[in-house]
């Protein structure tokens, strides 16, 4: 037998990959369809979310790809509920193994986050497909797009680890983040062209840019105009290139990952007695 | 800190926060604030512990249950905070305390030793090539393809356990490992501690096997409500931890109604006498008095056991006031070689324990009045084997 020292980090690693492995087996092998699951689920929402609202309702029918769009914008949402709402339960979830085995508690969390990044890539790839059939020069634009993963995944992960954090000590904050995240749903102009608030006079056009200034909304709509149609408004087109509006939404998801992460950490030293 | 030291725990307590109700709500909260006061219990686990513990040391941590061994245990891998005090450890130390920590019940046994292989601190890589030793330590060869959910509990400890035994730390938190499994496995069990032993480690062995703890531990520690009650030689250990169960513990202040004045135990061919002085030490009559004498070997283990309620013809003993009495009870010698002891107990008879006295400890256990632990000593030697004989065994070896 030999002995072996590992680095903090060392260990975190190695911790992080098995648990994303362990997370993606148990989550599909059970099903035929495996993991075309994760890519089934935001399909069937976007067959209803277009039947009823471009459809049915005649919204965003007339703006160039706007099927695309529509998949593209259910896809980020996806991974923002995902990650929030998994990474919400993550420590509370294990805490069995929390009570029995001292190792970093953020692998947790980040474990989780990566499976739902994960899952993202993987839709990311239908959304590439759609965008091929529709005539968008896809594999020209989606790099533009990276610094807008990018952004998501940073809210996210900030979220997850202050919503997991939280939910140790308070058990109703899943209800509270459950009403929130619905609200917000709508407030991301996810189911219709932002242009259509924006467009509806000065107090219309005025709401569209503090709509924007939510990262979620803001990174879905620049996800849109930048690889989908250019033409699709963002807080870019709609602040005329005001780049320091810009700041708002960024400086969020940055303080987010900072203050989660502090939080986080204050409070993980109890997790093991209270989750 | 002192190199040969271990671990060092320098008066650390632990205080739990139990809440009205079991989970908080941001309402909870916001009512509570309000009112000015937040509702809950405050539960001391552990008071002021101070403990050494050196290197190499097999260190048995005995109590009843919430005596606060988990959770000294748990302070110790550092899973748990200290609430005040200090722990400092000198060396590697094995997080987990249980055995198949990670272990997901909806993935295959083989799965299941790459994820907790990960959670001991191993790469795939590492893994890969210590795998079939651990499935042929496991002897689970035809099940490793099988989800965990279809193991029995016997089959997850092997694997388990042949999983922690590849995790080499300098010192290691067991938890009532030797619960679960067979005699096969607990044999294994002991084969591995002993050679941790021989290689030295610092064992932390939490149980409530005495005889795990009179046969491994090189030193005891007994704890009761959260204190050390007693830290020494694991047999005085294993004495003190069976004196906290005698209801002496709970009316340590009363006075003895009935006293043990003396006891002797001879051993004469095929015969066993064991003599006993008692007195009545007040002035009323006392009936039915029970005398239970219990036979335990060296290592702590009871052996044989009996009271005048329980043998071959029953009777009572009465106690006129002050009366001293001198009991005799003669035994076929059934016991094998070894040095045995003896503890002698006094207590009103279960049946009937009314007697128009105050009866101020009316819990349903009968009165208890004294005790005697290692009242007396005597060896038997016997050709035959030496083998812990449990009743009824064989009787007919000549003494020698």
């Amino acid at each position: 037998m030999k002995t072996k020292i590992i680095s903090r980090y060392e260990y975190a690693i190695i911790l992080i990959k098995e648990m994303v492995r362990a997370d993606f087996k148990v989550k599909y092998q059970q099903s035929v369809l495996g993991y075309f699951w994760s890519v089934l689920r935001p399909l069937f929402l976007f067959c209803i979310l277009y039947a009823v609202f471009t459809v049915g309702l005649k919204v965003g029918g007339d703006i160039e790809h706007w099927p695309v769009a529509l998949m593209a914008g259910i896809v980020m949402w996806q991974f923002f509920t995902d990650v929030t709402k998994s990474g919400m339960r993550s420590i509370v979830s294990s805490g069995g193994l929390l009570r029995k085995i001292k190792f970093p508690r953020y692998t947790v969390v980040i474990a989780s986050t990566i499976s739902s990044f994960i899952s993202l890539l993987i839709n990311l790839i239908l959304v590439a497909v759609f965008a091929l059939f529709s005539g968008v020069p896809v594999l020209s634009t989606l790099p533009a797009t990276i610094f807008v993963i990018i952004e998501i995944f940073v809210l996210g992960l900030g979220l997850a680890f202050f919503l997991s954090a939280v939910n140790v000590k308070f058990r109703d904050i899943s209800h509270i983040w459950d009403i929130l995240i619905r609200g917000m749903f709508y407030a991301s102009a996810i189911i219709f062209p932002i242009s259509h608030i924006a467009d509806a006079g000065e107090k219309g056009a005025f709401a569209a840019k503090i709509l924007l200034l939510n990262p979620v909304a803001q990174s879905i709509q620049d996800f849109r105009h930048l690889a989908i149609n250019p033409e699709i408004d963002s807080l870019w087109t709609l602040s005329n290139g005001n780049a320091l509006l810009y700041l708002i939404p960024v400086f969020f998801s940055l303080f987010m990952i900072v203050f989660g992460g502090w939080y986080f950490r204050k409070k993980s030293p109890y997790f093991a007695e209270d989750a | 800190m002192n190199k040969d030291i271990a671990v060092s725990i320098k008066n650390v307590s632990k205080k739990f926060h139990l809440p009205e109700d079991n989970y908080g709500s941001i309402k909870m909260k916001f009512l509570s604030s309000r009112r000015g006061h937040a509702k809950r219990n405050e539960y001391e686990a552990i008071k002021d512990i101070d403990l050494d513990i050196k290197n190499g040391e097999f260190i048995g941590i005995l109590g009843r249950n919430g005596a606060g061994k988990s959770s000294l245990l748990k302070m110790i891998a550092g899973i748990y905070q200290p609430t005040t005090g200090s722990i400092s450890v000198n060396g590697r130390l094995v997080p987990f305390i249980e055995l198949g920590v990670g272990f997901n019940k909806n993935l295959t046994g083989r799965d299941n030793v790459y994820l907790n292989g990960a959670m001991l601190g191993f790469t795939r890589e590492e893994i890969d090539k210590m795998y079939d030793s651990i499935v042929d330590f496991a002897e689970l060869h035809k099940f490793m393809n099988q989800k965990l959910r279809n193991y029995s509990s016997g089959m997850k400890v092997r694997l388990a356990f042949s999983i922690a035994i590849k995790a080499d730390a300098d010192i290691l938190l067991l938890d009532e490992v030797l619960a679960v499994g067979d005699a096969a496995f607990k044999r294994k069990c002991y084969e591995y501690f002993n050679q941790l032993k021989e290689r030295k480690k610092t064992i932390i062995f939490v149980t409530h096997n005495m005889a795990a703890v009179s046969d491994y531990c090189d030193r005891a520690v007994v704890l009761e409500a959260g204190r050390v009650a007693f830290d020494g030689k694991p047999l005085e250990a294993v004495e003190n931890y069976f004196q906290l169960f005698s209801p002496q513990q709970d009316n340590g202040q009363k006075e003895k109604k009935v006293v043990i004045d003396d006891v002797s135990v001879k051993v004469e061919g095929d015969k066993i006498t064991f003599e006993i002085d008692a007195s009545n030490k007040t002035d009323k009559i006392i009936e039915d008095v029970v005398v239970r004498v219990a036979v335990k070997k060296q290592n702590g283990r009871a052996v044989a056991g009996f009271d005048n309620k329980n043998i071959e013809v029953p009777y009572e003993i009465d106690f006129s006031p002050t009366e001293s009495k001198h009991l005799v009870f003669e035994s076929l010698n059934i016991l094998g070689s070894g040095s045995y002891s003896v503890n002698v107990s006094l207590r009103a008879s279960a049946g009937d324990s009314f007697t128009g006295e105050d009866d101020e400890d009316d819990n349903n256990l009968s009165e208890f009045y004294d005790s005697s632990l290692n009242a007396a000593h005597f060896t038997i030697k016997k050709d035959g084997s030496n083998a812990p004989i449990i009743l009824p065994a064989k009787v007919g070896n000549k003494e020698s």
